[in-house]
Order: C-alpha cells, then sequence, then structure tokens
C-alpha cells in the first residue's frame, strides 16, 4: 500500500519535472526576443536590454534553468508586465474561479449521467437506451464554443433568463456550467452504461443474484462499485480536461479564470504569466491523477497486491 | 474468459434471460452495407467539401452592401437567394461554410494522417524491440498527456503562429501518442501470437515482420481510435479558429466564422448558429460511423 502510492507519487514528480522541461524548452524556441515582443516596437534597445536582464535571459541555458527550477520550487514568476502584479497572486485568483465553475459542471455531469448510464446498461437495446446512446454522442459532438454561444443566444438574448457574460452572482455561473458539462456527460454515461454492461455479466453478479438478493442490493453493493475504477480513471482525466480546456467556455462567457488568463497573456506575450498559467494548470492536472491512482486502492483492493 | 464463451454469455442482459443477440454476434466478418449507409453523412460532407465551392463560389474580396445581414433565405439584389444569410458585408454563409468544410476536411484528414504515421512507427517499434527504447517512449507519452490536450494545442499554435500547415503540425503533435499507445499495446498483443512467432522461427527478417505481419494487426484498432480522433482533430481545429489561434483571418473556418457571428449576435443569429450547426453535424455523423466501426471489428462491443 505505502510502497504503491510512494511509487505514483515519485512518478508524478517525474512526470512533473518533465512537463516542466517542456515549458522551459517552449517558451525559448518562441522565433524573436521575447522581451522585444513584450515592450513593442516603441521601446528602445536599452529598455529591450534592461528586461532581458530582468528576465533573465541574458544567461547561459544551462543557468537559465537552473533558476528556472528554483522559481518554480519557490512559486515565484516575477511580476506580469501587462497586468503590473506579481504573477503567483494573478493565478491564484483566477484558478480558484476555474476550480469553482469545473466543480459544477463535474457535479452536474456526474448527478446526470449515472442515472442515465445506469437506466441504459439495465435495459439494453431497449427506446431508452438508444436515446440515451445518441443524447450521449450529441454532448460529445457539440463543440463548447458553439453551444455556449447558443445558449446566450437563447437563455440570455431571447428569453432573458440568465446573464451571458462576468461573474457576479451565481445565475453567471449556470450557462457556463452547463457548456462545460455537457460533453463530459456523453462521455461519463457511455462510460457508466458499458462500464455496468461488463460488470453484470459477471459470474459473481449471477452468483448474488441466485442467492436471492434484491435486484436494488445487487447493483448497489456489487455492481457498480466494480465499474468504478474506469469511471474514475476518466473523472480524473476529464477534471484536468476541465480545468485546461475550460479555456473555450471562460472565453466564451468573460469568466475570470485560468484559461482565459492563458489566452489573454498569449496574446499580450507575457512570458511570466503563460509560463505561470500552464504550469499551474498541468501541475493541477498532475496531482488530480495522482489521487485517482492513489483512490484505486480503495475501490479495489487488488491494486494493492500487484 | 475466451472471446467466443464470452460473446455468446453475453448475448442478453442477465436480469431478463431471453438472448437476442446470437443471431447478431453469431454473424461473420464485416457487414459492409451497413457500413456504408452509415458513412452516407460522412460521403455527404466531403461531397460538399470538394464540389461545393463550384456551385456557390466564395469570393473574399467580394463587397455588396446591399445584401448585408440578410436572413437565410432572403431574395437579393441579383436575385439569388442566401439560403443561410448572408454576413456584415452581404458575403454568402452558406459559400462560406463550403470553404470552411474544406479546411475542416483537409485539417482533419491531413492531422489523422500525420499523426497515425508518426505514433504508428513509434508504437510499432517501440512494442517490438522492447526496452530502453519503449520506456523512453512510454515515459515521453506520459509527460505529454500530462498538459490537457487543447491547452498543447494552444502553447504550439501560439508558438507556430496562424496557418492551415501549422494547424495540422500543431494538432499532428497533440495527437500522435494516442495512436503510438494504441499501436504500441496491438504489437505487444501481435508479437505473441503464434503465427509470428512462427515466422521468426522460420528467419524472417525484422523489416519483414513488421510489415507483413505486425502492422496488420495494428490496423484495425487504429481504425476505430482514427474515426474517434477525426471528430475531436475537426473540433480542436475549430476551437484554435475560434481563439484565434488557428486558420488565419480571410480563410473562412467555421470556428472563425462563429467567432465573428458572436460579435453579431444581437442582429444577424444566423451567423454564428449556421457554421456551428455544421461543424456539430459532422462530428456527429462521424461519431455514429465510428460507432459502427467500433461493433463491426470489436465483436464484443456488438451487443451494445
Amino acid at each position: 500500500m505505502t510502497a504503491y502510492v510512494v511509487r505514483r507519487v515519485l512518478y508524478a514528480l517525474f512526470v512533473l519535472w518533465g512537463a516542466l522541461t517542456i515549458i522551459f524548452i517552449a517558451i525559448r524556441i518562441v522565433p524573436g526576443d521575447p522581451a522585444a515582443l513584450m515592450l513593442g516596437p516603441t521601446a528602445t534597445t536599452e529598455d529591450v536590454e534592461k528586461l532581458r536582464d530582468n528576465l533573465g535571459l541574458s544567461d547561459s541555458m544551462p543557468r537559465q534553468y537552473v533558476a528556472f527550477l528554483g522559481d518554480v520550487a519557490r512559486l515565484d514568476f516575477g511580476d506580469s508586465l501587462w497586468l503590473n502584479r506579481p504573477v503567483t497572486k494573478s493565478v491564484s485568483e483566477r484558478i480558484t474561479a476555474t476550480a469553482k465553475l469545473a466543480g459544477a459542471a463535474m457535479l452536474l455531469a456526474l448527478v446526470i449521467s449515472f442515472p442515465l448510464g445506469i437506466l441504459a446498461a439495465l435495459r439494453p437495446r431497449s427506446l431508452l437506451d438508444r436515446a440515451v446512446s445518441v443524447l450521449s454522442l450529441i454532448g460529445q459532438s457539440v463543440p463548447s464554443f458553439w453551444l455556449g454561444i447558443m445558449l446566450i443566444l437563447v437563455f440570455a438574448r431571447q428569453l432573458r433568463w440568465l446573464p451571458s457574460s462576468g461573474s457576479a452572482t451565481w445565475q453567471h455561473m449556470i450557462l457556463p456550467s452547463i457548456t462545460l458539462a455537457m460533453p463530459l456527460i456523453g462521455i461519463l454515461t457511455r462510460l457508466v452504461r458499458s462500464g455496468l454492461m461488463d460488470v453484470l455479466y459477471e459470474d459473481y453478479i449471477r452468483t448474488a443474484r441466485a442467492k436471492g438478493l434484491a435486484n436494488r442490493v445487487v447493483l448497489q453493493r456489487h455492481a457498480t462499485r466494480n465499474m468504478l475504477i474506469p469511471v474514475v480513471t476518466v473523472i480524473g482525466l476529464q477534471l484536468g480536461n476541465l480545468l485546461g480546456g475550460a479555456v473555450i467556455t471562460e472565453t466564451v462567457f468573460a469568466w475570470p479564470g485560468i484559461g482565459r488568463l492563458l489566452v489573454d497573456a498569449i496574446f499580450q506575450r507575457d512570458y511570466p504569466l503563460v509560463q505561470a498559467s500552464i504550469l499551474f494548470i498541468t501541475a493541477s492536472f498532475i496531482f488530480i491523477n495522482l489521487l485517482v491512482d492513489i483512490s484505486y486502492v480503495y475501490i479495489d483492493p487488488r491494486i494493492k497486491l500487484k | 474468459m475466451t472471446a467466443s464463451a464470452s460473446t455468446m454469455q453475453n448475448a442478453g442482459p442477465p436480469a431478463k434471460l431471453e438472448s437476442e443477440a446470437p443471431a447478431r454476434s453469431s454473424r461473420r466478418g464485416l457487414d459492409r452495407k451497413r457500413l456504408f449507409l452509415w458513412s452516407l453523412p460522412i460521403l455527404f460532407f466531403i461531397g460538399a467539401a470538394i464540389i461545393g465551392p463550384y456551385i456557390f463560389p466564395y469570393d473574399s474580396l467580394i463587397v455588396r452592401t446591399g445584401d448585408r445581414l440578410e436572413p437565410p433565405g432572403a431574395v437579393l439584389r441579383d436575385g439569388s437567394r442566401a439560403w443561410l444569410g448572408t454576413d456584415k458585408v452581404g458575403r454568402d454563409i452558406l459559400a462560406q461554410i463550403l470553404e470552411g468544410a474544406r479546411i475542416s476536411l483537409i485539417v482533419g484528414g491531413a492531422t489523422i494522417v500525420l499523426a497515425g504515421s508518426i505514433g504508428l512507427t513509434f508504437g510499432v517499434i517501440a512494442g517490438y524491440r522492447g526496452g530502453f527504447l519503449d520506456s523512453l517512449l512510454m515515459r515521453l507519452a506520459d509527460i505529454q498527456l500530462a498538459f490537457p490536450s487543447i491547452l498543447l494545442a494552444i502553447m504550439i499554435a501560439a508558438v507556430l503562429g496562424p496557418s492551415v500547415t501549422n494547424v495540422i503540425l500543431t494538432l499532428s503533435l497533440t495527437r500522435w501518442v494516442i495512436f503510438a499507445r494504441v499501436s504500441r499495446a496491438a504489437t505487444l498483443a501481435a508479437k505473441e501470437r503464434e503465427y509470428v512467432l512462427a515466422a521468426r522461427a522460420t528467419g524472417v527478417p525484422p523489416p519483414l515482420m513488421l510489415i507483413r505481419h505486425i502492422i496488420p494487426a495494428t490496423i484495425p484498432p487504429l481504425l476505430v481510435i482514427a474515426t474517434v480522433e477525426v471528430g475531436l482533430v475537426i473540433i480542436a481545429e475549430a476551437s484554435l479558429s475560434f481563439l484565434g489561434l488557428g486558420v488565419p483571418a480571410g480563410q473562412p473556418s467555421w470556428g472563425q466564422m462563429v467567432a465573428i457571428g458572436r460579435d453579431n449576435l444581437n442582429t444577424a443569429w444566423w451567423m454564428a448558429t449556421m457554421p456551428g450547426a455544421a461543424l456539430s453535424l459532422v462530428v456527429l455523423a462521424i461519431g455514429l460511423f465510428g460507432d459502427q466501426v467500433r461493433d463491426e471489428l470489436d465483436p464484443r462491443a456488438r451487443k451494445r
């Protein structure tokens, strides 16, 4: 058990280091001088030189790399030129907003997809099953940027029920959460359905039925738990994707999250901000997947033995 | 559990024991007619992308201020009909959608071919050789998968700058890992098969072995993945273009059309609605077809 957890933690750290290195390289192979790009065409040569020194861009690559890793360890990414404040502050504010949205979307997706998937699995090939299959495929097919705009068109512009952008009240969360949840509902419904169907044919389910357990008990105690492994894996992957993938939804609804911050930072060529945003999103993604790996031990005790 | 046994057992839900599936699951070979039927909507999309622009030509330079922001179905000044409406400078939306279909088709097709061949090459070599090369590839894949894929695409696209070629490169770089993993897994399975062992025993040289015996075994799972991925790639291209990081301005792509339409939501609902609807329908058609392909190639899934 401990050995398994330690192994997963070490591996997560290794992946994090790899991701950091990729970010470090990616930012430095951008064509052109970041300092000149950040300051724009009106900047003087001295200004550019000064900024290069401030950013540490005049140092040798290995030295820059060591300094970069040091900055990461201290969570110090310098100041954003565009926002004129410490990058870490902006990023942590924005990631909270994104987490709120992602949490709401995940909750919505779970509440809808589990009942739908279970109902469909219990009556394969029924009308309900087919309807659920088509609906979940539609959920996965409709691109979120368009879905968001359509929701705004109908619920904000035509019906005037909900606000279209911003984040002042809880009503502001409704449309973006639905937009973000939709593909997730599609994926999870299909997964719950096929996972449950696989489990329902196992011998131990037949045994449980044969000894006269009520259908509900068989489902709750034996079937559902065993289909959780693939579902939890995908929930973890998708939760990470929600953090990064919220970029689009946040842009559509002007939600002040980390994804929108990143896109804005890219267009502003604010490298410290770009670097820190990507890093935070990736680190949360790795951390969530680590939690998923560890949760396996509780869901499926067999993993401990391996 | 052997494959045939599980197919029989899984023929029906255990709750009600009247089995419905055996007649279908005992069928052998591909049901080409059914696959063809389900591919019709996709063929229609491909046809529209290739032929459409000749029937409804689009010229980005034409400005017809008298016909600006006409709703779908409106008759224009020259007597022609704008079936899906016009934009701010009087350009036909349908013609733009057909141009955009070309972009989606080119990016979707080229990315799958490029990402698929890179993935196949690395996956098969890593799976067949094993050892250091294999673990290096898998660690690299894990690191890449630590980035949410849209984030990675945004990062690479921002570095490369907007152009159709760069979008294809970007999406291939974000997608090759999936193909590599699938072909590696298929290679590992094929390596242990008796015909491969037999071929090795008779001294078939490795390159020939890969081409004749290993790669053919990886094709069915790759096809299933490709049908899933092509939909995702088309959405990814549209998302990048929506953000202004994909296809350059002036070249109509669906994502960019939705972005422009979004700014005119109050005056012209059709500008954002129509290209997005086209995109959704194409991706849905690919998804439906993908389900059929998977059912055909994976008999275990057929019961579902």
